[in-house]
């Protein structure tokens, strides 16, 4: 089910105040963050972001399609190395 | 038979029906079209006047989307999807299921046919 419309998407505010802070000083150092739930909006757009997995920070640069979608949508969470004694 | 939006030659069933063999017309969306363009459902197909036709194609052209343009929509849909590398683009890449069901059994409308894997305990083995 989706979120209700009246609270509008929830953008995680301590992100949005570090991209806001890079806007102005034009800097484009990839964020580190673990806010995974948080909706892209078209704020982010052009930036980097690492995104915690649990383990690592996978780098996602964030295009104008991506908008809407969740942060943690591209940092997948699981690695699946196929199965066993399956041959190549 | 009738001609409708292309290629769909619908029988000689009730309108209503016959128009949900077009891709993108279930139930509902025949049923407003004709609705629209007040002619009877349930009239069948080829009792259809050359007006009553004219109507429905016409309506059918001006609000929606069906057959060629409904399934290239759909494919950029999937295809952006895949593009920006996100979960569900993922798994349409890997033709799995997209909204976290259980793939350990079932899910075979993604998967498709059974493969079956040697050496794999059945599940009377497991017990």
């Amino acid at each position: 089910m989706g979120r209700s419309v009246k609270k509008g998407p929830y953008v995680d505010l301590k992100l949005l105040k570090k991209v806001m802070a890079q806007k102005e000083s034009g800097d484009r150092m990839p964020i580190k963050t673990w806010a995974r739930r948080c909706t892209i909006v078209p704020e982010f757009v052009g930036h980097t972001f690492e995104v915690h997995n649990g383990k690592i920070y996978p780098k996602v640069f964030v295009v104008e399609d991506m908008v809407g979608h969740k942060l943690g949508e591209f940092s997948p969470t699981r690695v699946f190395r196929g199965h066993t004694g399956r041959k190549k | 038979m009738p001609r409708l939006s292309g290629v769909d030659i619908p029988n000689d069933k009730r309108v209503v029906i016959s128009l949900t063999y077009i891709y993108g017309i279930g139930d509902d969306a025949s049923r407003r079209i004709l609705a629209a363009t007040n002619v009877n459902p349930d009239v069948r197909a080829k009792d259809l006047t050359e007006d009553e036709l004219k109507k429905i194609a016409q309506e059918i052209e001006q609000n929606h989307t069906v057959e060629g343009a409904l399934r290239r929509q759909v494919q950029g849909n999937v295809q952006r999807l895949k593009d920006i590398g996100c979960w569900r683009g993922l798994r349409h890449r890997k033709g799995l299921p997209l909204r976290g069901q259980r793939t350990k059994t079932n899910a075979r409308t993604r998967k498709g046919k059974a493969k079956t894997v040697a050496g794999k305990k059945s599940i009377k083995a497991m017990r």
